[in-house]
């Protein structure tokens, strides 16, 4: 018969930040046995159906059910049981479906139900900043006003910190708003008490216990450690949407699907497509002209798109960003044996107090790249060349979510170009008469 | 309980995990999505081009990124660059061993790589001072045959091999500098997306496998076929993997969702999938297969919506060019042409000269 105290471990003396997590590991393992078993179809906790105003939610038991099980399978008095028990509601293993959500287990009738893998603390521990950040803007588009205090708090304080994938942030809420539109009422409920009570456990409101705090010192340990084991996964809804505006915005780029303009060199022999498209010619094509507002990705992709785009920075007196992040590009991809040269001329250049053209990187971020590239490697600029990035990105960009980046010099190169393929492009049909006309045997 | 039988519940829990999240954000099926998405119609290509000069099976070839240069190895011992648009030889290059089963182009268009049964990548410079194309690096430490190699710049370049683990090099030095080590099967090819950031392999143990290059971490694995993943691709926007196998199907892995969202197979096929590629958009896939033939899917629908029958052997090699122009299939049959895409409206052109090309 196992013993009460071999379920749960005891918290460690030494207040390390080491020791929590080999602690918490070590309980969130014995929890999770523990809960398997009660979910087990044959010798597992009684489940029924749970009715909630006019929606019928499945597999639910009431607290009562729990004491009773945790008393007969470990051979304890009833409230021992209900320690145990209050202690799985409180690590997020079991959660209430009524109003109040309170992680506490109340030995009657209310209604609880066992919490998705997904969500257990093993696996999604410590919670990510973005998967808050998206759960708070959800809880806001769904309903102005319904975030309390201290999320209000948090929301703000996000916004600013992690301001740079905002865009992203409100994306995703809202796909997975309108996807979770789309589930069976009972699904939707049930989803969203898991995910509050997850956020209940990981970002407790002031004044409540929290669990997995591990003291102020500890904080410093919680970046660095690795999330393992279940990657943050995107709704199938939402990929499958990408894949199919790709292949729709990518149409006319695609010789298969759409023939191209003046024509295919390897129908007609003729390399004029190539020449017109080539690194070196004065004036872009529509169609290039158009890739690059795709995504900004696709700008920097064509290096006459980075010319472009450095004509206009400098302008605008901001082209040490892309200068900075060439030089970054070139030490990523360059050779082994000139990278700390490399990393020296682009601190000079770019991060040293003083440089000439000194980039406007965040502190936390020029902290951590001051300090690495006392050991230069190749990936050493990554999260600066990736803040820069960004910057040029929003700076540039006017309409994020539609996926398209326009870009004022590219706006007027596609009213001015002379080029006979931009001619053409208006009619797809006097493409085709040209095709007809040159067809040779 | 003993430590083992922990550790193995720990996995198995570990794996149902997994299986959750995954369940957790299937909310739609890629069928269901596309059903209002327009039919593509029947595509029909044409050999445009065939390339003639190698002597015996031609096991790999790869487009370099100026789309008019490719490079062949066959194991008649050598390595040739094309022009492919004049059909001339630029460069024929003997090799060491005869024994070739890969090859790539680097970016810059500098260099070229190859490797086989002889267990090393070879890396040839093409743009030497006097002309000549020699010899730069050959790269040793592979216990098993070199199946694929992909540069990553002109200073690295990656290894898939049969002793189931990829290599990460540095070719100024020579030297090996990441091992990615996972697979339980030979590493039979691999694919590298435009960031260069990571890259994706696909092993006789069924599964394909996306690595970390920074961290050389394994970061996802796919499972669901039921045999050798012979070929692997990404889809153009980088979020999804496509996978060719010994069971007759080809398979559509997505990154974000970690699932698989799609297979395109058909009851008819029945032979293994040796090479695939998908064109510009990604909305059709070009697959090579062991019957000969080459099956063109429409990605989104999973409908074939045509076949390349221009070959008398088996398919080991596809590459679409990098401005999506044209398609390069090499044979056992030790031809490779060249075939570029109609639209369509189905005018018939006569294909030119060569009275072996297909029309």
């Amino acid at each position: 018969m196992p013993c009460l105290s071999k379920v749960i471990p005891s918290i460690p003396h030494e207040n390390t930040s080491s020791n929590f997590i080999k602690w918490l590991t070590r309980l969130s393992g014995q929890m999770e046995r523990v809960v398997v078993s009660m979910q087990d179809p044959d010798m597992g906790v009684k489940l029924r159906n749970q009715r909630l105003l006019i929606t019928v939610i499945p597999h639910a038991m009431t607290g009562n059910d729990i004491v009773e099980w945790l008393m007969q399978k470990f051979s304890v008095c009833d409230e021992e049981a209900l320690h145990v028990g209050n202690l799985l509601v409180k690590f997020g293993y079991i959660y209430p479906l009524k109003e109040p959500r309170v992680l506490t287990l109340r030995p009657d009738e209310t209604p609880y139900r066992f919490q998705t893998p997904y969500y257990w603390t093993s696996t999604r521990w410590p919670a990510s900043e973005l998967d808050y950040a998206i759960y708070l803007a959800k809880k806001n588009i769904r309903k102005q006003g319904e975030l309390i205090e201290h999320e209000k708090e948090s929301y703000n304080m996000l916004h600013k910190r992690i301001n740079h994938t905002w865009d992203f942030v409100v994306m995703q809420a809202r796909e997975q708003l309108r996807a979770s539109k789309q589930r069976r009422k009972a699904d939707r409920i049930v989803l969203e008490c898991q995910e509050q009570a997850y956020w209940l456990v990981n970002r407790p409101p002031p004044g409540m216990m929290d669990v997995l705090d591990q003291g102020p010192e500890r904080k410093n340990i919680l970046n660095s450690r690795v999330q393992l084991v279940v990657p943050t996964c995107v709704c199938v809804c939402v990929c499958v949407c990408s894949f199919v505006k790709y292949c729709e915005q990518y149409q006319p780029h695609d010789p298969i699907m759409q023939g191209c303009l003046p024509s295919n060199p390897w129908i007609t022999d003729d390399a004029m497509y190539w020449t017109i498209n080539s690194d070196s010619v004065a004036v872009p094509t529509k169609l290039r002209v158009e890739r690059w507002s795709f995504s900004f990705v696709e700008l920097l992709s064509d290096p006459m798109g980075q010319r472009e785009l450095m004509a206009y920075l400098e302008k605008e007196f901001s082209a040490e960003n892309l200068c900075f992040w060439q030089a970054c590009e070139d030490l990523r991809h360059g050779e082994n044996s000139k990278i700390p040269s490399k990393v020296d001329e682009i601190y000079k250049q770019f991060l040293a107090p003083g440089a000439t053209r000194w980039v406007n990187i965040d502190s936390k971020t020029m902290e951590k790249t001051l300090q690495g590239i006392k050991q230069p490697h190749r990936f050493v600029l990554d999260d600066a060349q990736m803040h820069i990035y960004f910057l040029m990105k929003k700076v540039m960009s006017t309409d994020l979510h539609g996926g398209t980046c326009v870009f004022p010099f590219m706006r007027r190169q596609r009213h001015s170009s002379p080029s006979p393929a931009m001619l053409t492009q208006t009619g797809e049909d006097d493409g085709k008469t040209k095709h007809h006309g040159t067809g040779n045997v | 309980m003993g430590e083992m039988e922990q550790l193995r519940k720990e996995a198995e829990s570990l794996k149902d995990q997994i299986t959750a999240a995954r369940k957790a954000v299937a909310d739609a099926t890629l069928p269901d999505t596309v059903s209002s998405t327009a039919v593509v119609g029947r595509v029909q290509l044409k050999t445009r081009k065939t390339l003639r000069g190698h002597l015996a099976k031609i096991y790999a070839m790869h487009w370099a990124t100026d789309a008019k240069l490719c490079v062949s190895a066959s194991q008649d011992g050598k390595l040739i660059v094309w022009d492919t648009l004049t059909t001339n030889k630029v460069n024929a290059i003997p090799l060491k061993s005869s024994w070739v089963m890969t090859c790539a182009y680097a970016p810059s268009g500098n260099m070229v790589a190859c490797g086989g049964l002889d267990n090393m990548c070879s890396i040839y410079n093409l743009k030497g001072k006097d002309g000549n194309v020699k010899v730069m690096r050959e790269l040793a430490a592979h216990t098993g045959y070199l199946s694929c190699c992909r540069f990553l710049s002109d200073s690295e370049i990656i290894t898939s091999s049969g002793d189931c683990t990829c290599l990460l090099w540095d070719i100024e030095t020579g030297t090996q500098k990441t091992t990615f080590a996972g697979h339980l099967g030979d590493c039979m090819s691999l694919a590298v997306p435009g960031d260069f950031k990571t890259f994706v392999s696909g092993a006789c143990d069924f599964t394909a496998k996306l690595w970390d290059i920074r961290d050389s971490n394994c970061t996802h694995t796919f499972s669901g076929h039921e045999s050798d993943v012979n070929a692997i691709a990404f889809f153009p926007n980088g979020n999804a993997v496509i996978t060719g196998s010994d069971d007759a199907t080809c398979k559509l892995f997505d990154l974000r969702s970690d699932q698989e969202l799609i297979t395109y197979q058909d009851s008819s096929i029945m032979c293994g999938v040796t090479s695939i590629a998908p064109s510009l958009s990604g909305r059709l896939i070009l697959a090579g297969y062991d019957d000969f033939n080459v099956n063109i899917w429409d990605s989104l629908k999973a409908e074939r919506v045509g076949v390349l029958a221009g070959h008398d052997n088996r398919v080991s090699c596809i590459g679409v060019s990098t401005d999506g122009m044209a398609c390069c299939t090499g044979s056992w049959d030790s031809f490779l042409p060249s075939f570029s895409f109609k639209g369509q409206d189905n005018v018939m052109r006569l294909c030119k000269q060569n009275k072996q090309q297909y029309l």
